[in-house]
């Protein structure tokens, strides 16, 4: 209990849905909408009682757990299990109806890059006002200002206003800010780790180079479990708004990954308006077929695999390259592969329905559980029409029956791929005369 | 940091408790905010802080050619007309702006709001803060006036401030009132504009308010603004226009009431703001 950083005790939040006939008049017919599609999923009973002038929807339901100073925990869960609730009641932006949260130290939480960044100020400028709003008095900044600006890479350009900055430099800046709090305690959310590959990466190894070096506590909310897993060595996996397990990453991991509500070997997307894309093309399913050519999660590791996308091109003139990116339960990429046929690389797709299919091979792939993240992409000049994080999730597994890689080795593979390779060992020192070898 | 681990608890109904506390923890983002709006007020204009001059006095010379010399309206007491205008106009435009800036301030600060804490108070306060700021600029304007007018105030100055801080009292009470309700309901957006159409005429700015037929006096003078404006002209003009006591207590009191009003609904709808903004 006492060298528990945070204590979150039965912690609840009800959000009253109201459903008042006669003032709905004045509130906006979008949110009528909403609150009546969170109705239905939080009790039917109450749903179907109709009339019902007020409904109330648990978000976050008796949740309790504790976390020591230095851990890096991860907070999981699918959409709508209740992870930004506690965020923002961790970050009290909102209160909770029940239940409390003790938070022995300083707290600062991102729930976004460069809150409160206003466009008409200078870089210098909205390193102060930014500051203030994470939480840093103004001496602190002052004291960090050099370091900041040096992290960000924008020495040139402090007084000018960032509505005049690139894209890459606001979030450089907007960052910089952010890494340099300095809280016992640190929340996160996983907004920080959207943008380009190399700000994400510096991002997140400034993260854990906060946890380690100084001891300081880390929550890190995301739905993104290959990123959680480069991160904690600790999840809680929350579902429905209630704590489903809460343990080593990798227990966590099995168990959100076998959760079929979160990823199976197929997802498709019915109405295309909420598909991932944009106006040039679209995601419409993405599966995965064991040998059998059935929609299986479960690969054999001496088998093929065909991964299979389909999506739809709704404008002409473009060169659509689908590709496919796989990651492993450590959150670390396998490979990317994407379709290298000339004729799709040289010439513009016309509109209609594509469906491509990617074989790997048998024998080639790790055991474990496999992320797919599918992609269509344009080249020249790069533009992603849509990237689908870990749409689908398959298994491969190795009854270590003799004729995969394995042989007869029964313990820990390690490696991210497994290819079956040809050796040829040959003696090379023969006791005996070379005749007699023939 | 220097404080041996801060022990902070969330549960329901403890950041009520804590309000009085957090909002003096949080002044430092106050100011930062309320300068954040100082700067950005004019930012890429030409002629920049002059416009906080510029607009009132404009204003006075249209209400002077069109109240003195075209209806041949006159103030009491041979006080030039001018003077008598800009004492009343220059109240009037600090509470207008500021009740509107205070009331549409939590809109357009939207994203602060769900993203971080702090005691909500402090936004709606630091747009009338910035508009105090325009204010004092236009005070110095009604100096210059004087002095072109060759008038000099007497010890009735030294009460102006009583009448500023009432002013005051009355554009934060109304605005917090109706930056919560347009919160929930954008429709008070449309709403502001028209109060403050409606109280430039309703408040006694162009005529003295010895002229409203006294039956409806009472009525009148339940205006905040009326107490303000009243009290500026006497405080600056040395008494030229007479004040007496009930207009002054009465619109004091509304204004106090406005004012602890404002505060009560502004802290008992705040905690949902993140969740309804």
């Amino acid at each position: 209990m006492s060298d528990a950083i945070i204590t979150v005790e039965n912690l609840g939040k009800c959000y009253r849905l109201q459903h008042q006939q006669e003032r709905q008049r004045y509130v906006a017919l979008r949110d009528v909408i909403t609150s009546k599609v969170k109705g239905l999923f939080s009790n039917r009973q109450s749903a179907i009682g109709n009339r019902q002038s007020e409904e109330d929807f648990w978000a976050l339901r008796d949740v309790s757990f504790e976390i020591k100073q230095g851990e890096v925990v991860g907070i999981i869960g699918r959409n709508g299990a209740g992870k930004s609730t506690l965020l923002k009641i961790l970050s009290r932006i909102t209160e909770p109806t029940k239940g409390r949260i003790t938070l022995r130290g300083r707290v600062a939480s991102l729930l976004e890059v460069g809150t409160g960044f206003h466009p008409e100020l200078t870089g210098r400028e909205n390193v102060f006002l930014n500051g203030a709003i994470l939480g840093m008095t103004r001496a602190e900044v002052r004291g960090k200002f050099d370091e900041i600006v040096a992290f960000a890479e924008v020495e040139k350009f402090l007084d000018t206003p960032v509505k005049r900055y690139s894209s890459g430099m606001y979030v450089r800046l907007a960052f910089s800010v952010a890494a340099h709090l300095e809280p016992e305690i640190l929340v996160v959310d996983e907004v920080l780790a959207v943008g380009d590959a190399t700000f994400q990466k510096k991002c997140l190894g400034k993260m854990s180079e906060v946890a380690e070096q100084h001891g300081r506590t880390v929550l890190f909310v995301s739905h993104n479990m290959p990123t959680v897993m480069r991160l904690c060595q600790r999840a809680i996996l929350l579902n429905q708004g209630a704590v489903a397990v809460d343990g080593p990453c990798a227990e966590v991991s099995h168990r959100y990954m076998n959760d079929g509500k979160y990823a199976g070997a197929e997802r498709t997307w019915a109405d295309s308006a909420k598909a991932p894309g944009n106006e040039c093309a679209r995601l419409l399913a993405i599966r995965v077929r064991d040998h059998t050519g059935a929609v299986s999660s479960n690969v054999d590791i001496t088998r093929p695999v065909v991964l299979e996308m389909e999506f739809r091109v709704l404008q002409l003139g473009r060169i659509l390259v689908p590709n496919l990116h796989i990651y492993n339960e450590d959150g670390a990429c396998v490979f990317v592969t994407g379709d290298t046929d000339p004729a799709g690389r040289r010439t513009p797709r016309v509109p209609g329905l594509y469906r491509s299919r990617v074989e790997i091979p048998g024998n080639y792939l790790s055991e474990g559980g496999l992320y797919v993240s599918a992609a269509l992409s344009t080249i020249n000049p790069v533009t992603v029409h849509f990237w689908e994080r870990d749409a689908v999730v398959f298994h491969v597994h190795d009854d270590a029956s003799g004729t995969s890689v394995r042989g007869d080795y029964v313990g820990v593979y390690p490696g991210a791929v497994r290819p079956m390779l040809p050796w040829i060992t040959t003696l090379q020192n023969p006791p005996h005369p070379e005749p007699a070898l023939v | 940091m220097n404080s041996p681990r801060p022990e902070l608890i969330i549960e329901a109904g403890r950041a009520e408790q804590q309000y009085w506390r957090d909002l003096w923890h949080f002044r430092e983002l106050f100011y930062i905010l309320a300068w954040r709006d100082i700067v950005v007020r004019y930012k890429q204009t030409v002629i920049g802080v002059a416009w906080a001059v510029i607009r009132p006095f404009l204003t006075i010379v249209v209400f002077t050619l069109v109240f003195n010399r075209v209806a041949k309206l006159d103030a009491p007491g041979g006080i030039p007309y001018a003077l008598f205008v800009s004492a009343a106009i220059i109240p009037w435009q600090f509470f207008a702006s500021a009740f509107s800036e205070a009331s549409g301030s939590l809109l357009s600060n939207s994203g602060l709001i769900s993203k971080v804490y702090f005691p909500r108070l402090i936004i709606p306060a630091g747009s009338v803060i910035t508009s105090f700021v325009d204010f004092a600029l236009t005070l110095g304007m009604l100096a210059v006036l004087m002095l072109w007018y060759g008038f000099a105030p007497d010890w009735r100055i030294l009460l102006l401030p009583l009448f500023i801080l009432q002013a005051f009292a009355a554009a934060l009470g109304a605005g917090l009132f109706l930056c919560a309700l347009n919160v929930k309901y954008r429709d008070f957006r449309y709403v502001v504009p028209f109060i403050v159409q409606f109280g430039l005429y309703l408040s006694p700015v162009g005529f003295g308010s010895e002229r409203v037929p006294q039956y409806l006096r009472w009525l009148y003078d339940l205006n905040p603004m009326v107490g303000v404006i009243e009290g500026f002209r006497w405080a600056c003009l040395k008494g030229a226009s007479p004040l007496e006591a009930r207009p002054v207590l009465s619109s004091l009191a509304v204004t106090i009431a406005l004012c602890a009003f404002g505060i009560w609904y502004f802290r008992k709808t705040e905690k949902t703001f993140a969740d309804v903004i």
